[in-house]
């Protein structure tokens, strides 16, 4: 089980998800990916995404204008 | 849940503004496990080309068109400027290379992906990209003005690979 982190501040939509897409796809069942982004419309979106992916979203949180979401990949 | 899971779009307009849709929503259903075919015809088509240094963008007949200045004091930035031009003034030899250039510079400033990063990330995710056979021939463009790993091919592949689409979109 591995942490791995993305930095994803700066990009809009829908560049987060698709960098999260790729960085998930590297990674192994039970690894957990930390993005963080600037998008305002990327808590929505990410709830969205780990509904339809299978993957979990463990956390999401707002702080300082960042949004950081915690996903573990699904097997 | 339905066992379809494919996404069909057909991409029929070749504007700046009109290119980022089909890209957008087409990269980002592939990211979410969906498979997807984009089918690009007439104007559409122009989204395959190697280079897309023509894609413009037209205020002319456009008034939904915000026109805000990209750069300046921020003041200035908020204005905008579209309700305070008449539409006749696009008509005007070079204004639309101005709002094309303008539209580049705010999305640049903005962070907004761009039309060939979109496309490649489209094709990095294994979206289907086809182009219309029939448009290539009336355009008179040829194979080898599109982009590699793109299929080329009919109405009725559409039509087929539609069949197994759960969300079809005209573009």
């Amino acid at each position: 089980m591995t942490q791995h982190t993305l930095d994803a501040t700066g990009l809009n939509c829908p560049m987060p998800i698709l960098k999260a897409k790729q960085a998930l796809a590297k990674m192994e069942a039970q690894d957990t990916l930390e993005v963080t982004c600037t998008d305002k419309g990327s808590t929505k979106d990410f709830i969205a995404f780990c509904r339809q992916t299978g993957n979990t979203l463990l956390s999401h949180e707002a702080k300082d204008n960042q949004f950081i979401f915690n996903i573990e990949k699904s097997a | 849940m339905s066992e379809k899971n494919g996404m069909t779009i057909i991409a029929s307009k070749g504007t700046l503004d009109w290119a980022f849709p089909p890209f957008i929503v087409g990269s980002t259903a592939a990211a979410m496990g969906k498979e997807v075919t984009i089918f690009f015809t007439f104007y559409g088509l122009g989204l395959l080309l190697k280079d897309l240094s023509s894609l413009r963008v037209s205020p002319q007949g456009n008034p939904a068109m915000p026109m805000k200045m990209p750069f300046g004091p921020k003041w200035l930035q908020k204005i905008d400027f579209a309700p305070k031009i008449p539409n006749i003034m696009w008509n005007i030899p070079g204004m639309e290379l101005f709002a094309t250039s303008m539209m580049k510079k705010t999305m640049k400033k903005n962070n907004i992906a761009t039309i060939e990063e979109l496309r490649d990330v489209c094709l990095e995710m294994g979206v289907k990209l086809i182009a219309c056979e029939m448009t290539i021939g009336m355009f008179g463009y040829s194979r080898k003005d599109f982009i590699d790993g793109i299929e080329y091919a009919g109405a009725a592949t559409y039509l087929d690979i539609a069949q197994g689409s759960n969300h079809d979109l005209f573009i």
